[in-house]
């Protein structure tokens, strides 16, 4: 953990180096998502509701996920940018020192520039905690934190797993972003929208279901049954890293047995 | 001419090698209009009164921006000009024996051509076989799809004609990410990527039919998808063309200047 | 100290055909081909040898060097480094040693030099007061000083690479890999790296296995060279046995008093001539030096005899040559 953070600021160190580039790229990370949500208010306006849910409804399920998204992709960006580092052949300078592969790719990159994209998403949160007429207590506050925290593990997942795949290949890359991109423009609204195969696939498989739509249901008082299971859906979300860890190992070792 | 249709061919060929890479841009392009059509279907369920695009129409053209993404976005991966520019390179490009501005727009033409070419004959070829409710459907008339070729081929000329200006404004800023940013989340904004420039409240779409950034994609969409009819569609060629002309000149005269710069200033 | 017994590594490769059809095909059925990096690579390395581990471009030298680092598994053989099997205990037997791959760095680029090593400390998990003396020796002997507070993209490559080392034994490594550590620099550069070499070989006792194509490198510092070809390991010895095994042919210069007579000896052939010097090629397998230097000194009045090997790199030449690698 303390070398994590030893790569943590010379990194920040490195981005000081380039400040400009650095503030227009924060910009940037800010007013794209903000079109987004701009985008997000005038279909509002037009069309009022969302199937059952309303704008500052989906503005809470849109602002978590963002977080999560701009978190994991701040803090993981070592393994989104992993193709490069495989193509540059600089992995095997991360296999001939004595730390774990998976904390030292982790390490080797942070994206600062993703501050502006988080800024946003907190004000987006504000506004629809703000608005929404629900009653907050410790046990929501604990479910938001909740589930932007098994965000991050889904996206950081997520990431793990496309890295793993440039072990084999580094053309078809461009597919993890189904899941990555994807996944975030996907999640931002509540799953209940799309259609079942698709409501499915991302509870079970890849368990955005666990973090968007269950814990949402509790905190706007849609439920039906047991709250505790709806509150503790983002855990199940956690356990996704799990397998995506070992994907990884197995692609590591895949690696050292080809050396491609 | 010549140096364009080898510069052409070299692309595409270029983009062929990759064609994993294009198999898996082919798939996220679907992944995305599928979520994207799956929205709209949820919010099209609370439309009370008619609204400004059917959900039919809008349908087609959500596919055909999935199709023709490289005719929406405004940047499309081309680093070198770049590098270029701010790199110092620029007196390289100089030296050749055409105008820096008509070689650097057949190669942006070429990139996006190839780049759609690759793309969307597999994303249509599917889509017009999907299930009812994702299927793309044909253009109501030949006069239409006839105005949609003309109309699109025209907007490209257009896109590219804009992007013309990232590179130009490189030259001043020297920071590509910033000039990107600026062109990219605007202009790209006002091409209806975010949200179909149709369904935009009005004041807003009053705002984007005074730019450019819309002729090269939501303009013929809505030709071929029959949102936009005959005689507007003939409008919007003018509009077209007339932009062209413009912003054109304007890229001839503000690149000679830039370049006037570059040139005082030794390189 | 280090023990490898046969080892052997395949790599299959796609085979890419040209053509549109080919290609279509490729798309469903990959054809590969196999190639067999190592073959039976067998050698033994003792404590403190510096050795110069040559061979041409894909000869599997680096394969090797991936192995004994225990970046890569083989699919035979055993390898012993420190009473260690690096693939299996990477984690424990990369401590023991440092990598240098002259082309990659492993600084970061933006930052001072002495940052990248505060972070290397962290990863290597080395105590404070061997850091300090580590840095203290090192900016020392490295001359480190004037530039250790620069980021790395200011300095000159030579710079560079000489914190490279650095970085590499800051955590006392026992094996020292220097793949090409001299490529691309100047002659200073190149001379204050391998006295350095020398010197952290003689003080530390450190094992030094090093990878070039720059035969001057292996001159100074390979007390043993190990040459492998396509796979397997071709020669293992000293240069003077290189020398007496390949370098067969020697040149023989002679100064003396004025003469018009050309000298004509058997086994010999002319490089040069003028009227006070002579050139001559000598096949030492047909003649001896000695026997043509009793022959000149009947023929002329010799001023000055000087005898010469051929140069490394001519006999490494005719090595691959002969060896068809």
């Amino acid at each position: 953990m303390k070398l994590y953070f030893k790569y943590l600021s010379i990194l920040i160190k490195s981005q000081m180096q380039y400040s400009t580039s650095f503030i227009l790229l924060s910009c940037g990370q800010f007013l794209v998502p903000f079109s987004v949500f701009a985008a997000l208010y005038f279909l509002f306006e037009r069309f009022g509701m969302l199937k059952e849910w309303d704008f500052y409804e989906v503005a809470l399920c849109f602002s978590i996920m963002h977080m999560s998204f701009s978190i994991s992709e701040c803090c993981a960006r070592g393994f989104d940018s992993f193709s490069s580092l495989v193509v540059r052949g600089e992995f095997d300078r991360v296999l001939v020192r004595p730390r774990s592969t998976f904390l030292q790719v982790l390490g080797s990159k942070f994206e600062f520039t993703r501050i502006g994209r988080l800024l946003q998403s907190v004000i987006v949160l504000s506004i629809a905690v703000l608005n929404l007429s629900v009653e907050w207590h410790v046990f929501k506050v604990l479910t938001i934190i909740l589930m932007t925290v098994s965000g991050i593990f889904i996206f950081t997942g997520i990431f793990v797993l496309a890295a793993t795949l440039c072990f084999w290949t580094i053309q078809g890359i461009e597919v993890a972003n189904i899941f990555t991109d994807g996944g975030r423009e996907m999640s931002q609204y509540p799953l209940n929208i799309y259609k079942k195969w698709v409501t499915r696939f991302f509870t079970f498989i890849i368990p955005f279901g666990c973090v968007n739509y269950l814990p949402l249901m509790y905190i706007l008082d849609k439920k039906e049954g047991s709250s505790v299971l709806y509150m503790l859906s983002p855990l199940y979300g956690m356990l996704f890293i799990i397998p995506c860890i070992f994907v990884w190992r197995f692609g590591v070792k895949h690696y050292r047995s080809t050396g491609s | 001419m010549r140096a364009y249709v080898s510069i052409f061919r070299m692309r595409l060929l270029n983009g062929l090698q990759y064609r994993i890479a294009a198999l898996a841009g082919v798939a996220t392009q679907f992944f995305w209009g599928f979520i994207l059509i799956m929205v709209y279907e949820a919010f099209y369920l609370n439309a009370g009164k008619a609204q400004p695009i059917s959900m039919e129409q809008l349908v087609s053209y959500i596919w055909l921006q999935q199709a023709f993404l490289v005719f929406v976005i405004l940047w499309y991966r081309d680093g070198e000009i770049f590098s270029l520019i701010t790199g110092g390179n620029i007196s390289y490009e100089l030296c050749r024996p055409c105008t820096l501005y008509g070689f650097w727009y057949a190669k942006l033409i070429a990139q996006r051509l190839s780049g759609a070419l690759l793309r969307c004959s597999p994303i249509l070829l599917v889509a017009f076989i999907l299930p009812q409710s994702y299927r793309m459907s044909f253009p109501p008339g030949p006069d239409a799809f006839i105005l949609f070729v003309i109309t699109l081929l025209l907007g490209l000329l257009v896109l590219v004609a804009i992007s013309m200006f990232i590179y130009i404004s490189v030259f001043i800023t020297m920071s590509p990410a910033g000039s990107l940013l600026i062109f990219g989340v605007f202009g790209e904004f006002f091409a209806g990527k975010v949200i179909p420039v149709p369904l935009m409240p009005s004041w807003l779409k009053r705002i984007a039919y005074l730019l450019p950034f819309r002729l090269a994609s939501d303009l013929p969409f809505r030709v071929y998808s029959g949102n936009i009819s005959g005689n507007e569609a003939l409008a919007g060629i003018v509009t077209q063309v007339a932009w062209l002309v413009v912003l054109v000149i304007l890229g001839k005269i503000a690149l000679d200047k830039v370049l006037k710069r570059v040139v005082v200033q030794g390189g | 100290m280090i023990t490898v017994e046969g080892l052997y590594k395949t790599f299959k490769v796609s085979k890419r055909s040209p053509g549109l059809i080919s290609a279509a095909r490729s798309l469903f059925f990959r054809e590969y081909i196999e190639i067999e990096a190592l073959k039976d690579v067998s050698f033994k390395i003792d404590e403190g040898e510096i050795i110069g581990y040559i061979g041409p471009n894909g000869a599997g030298k680096s394969t090797t060097i991936k192995v004994m680092s225990g970046i890569l598994l083989p699919d035979r053989g055993s390898c012993s480094i420190m009473n260690r099997t690096p693939w299996e205990e990477r984690v424990e037997h990369v401590k023991n040693i440092g990598v240098v791959f002259g082309q990659r760095s492993q600084l970061w680029w933006d930052v001072p030099v002495i940052d990248s090593f505060e972070l290397l400390r962290d990863i290597y998990k080395i105590p404070g007061i061997e850091y300090r003396k580590n840095i203290a020796m090192l900016t020392d002997t490295l001359d480190l000083g004037s530039f250790i507070n620069n980021p790395v993209r200011q300095l000159s490559l030579g710079q560079r690479m000489r914190c490279e080392i650095a970085a590499s034994l800051l955590h006392n490594p026992k094996i020292l890999f220097l793949d090409e550590p001299t490529i691309g620099l100047d002659a200073v550069s190149k001379i204050a790296v391998r006295k350095f070499i020398k010197r952290i070989n003689a003080e530390k006792k450190v094992t030094v296995i090093l990878t070039t194509h720059d035969m001057n490198d292996i001159e100074a510092l390979a007390d043993r060279i190990l040459l492998i070809g396509r796979g397997r390991i071709l020669y293992d010895g000293d240069i003077s046995g290189l020398r007496n095994r390949f370098g067969t042919n020697k040149t023989v210069t002679i100064d003396y008093d004025e003469s018009s007579r050309k000298p004509q000896i058997e086994g010999t052939d002319l490089l040069s001539w003028s009227p006070e010097r002579a050139v001559l090629f000598v096949d030492t397998q047909k003649t001896s030096v000695s026997r043509v230097i009793t022959a000149l000194t009947n023929q002329y009045e010799l001023l000055d005899v000087t005898v010469e090997n051929p140069p490394v790199d001519e006999i490494i030449a005719k090595l691959y040559k002969e060896y068809e690698i």
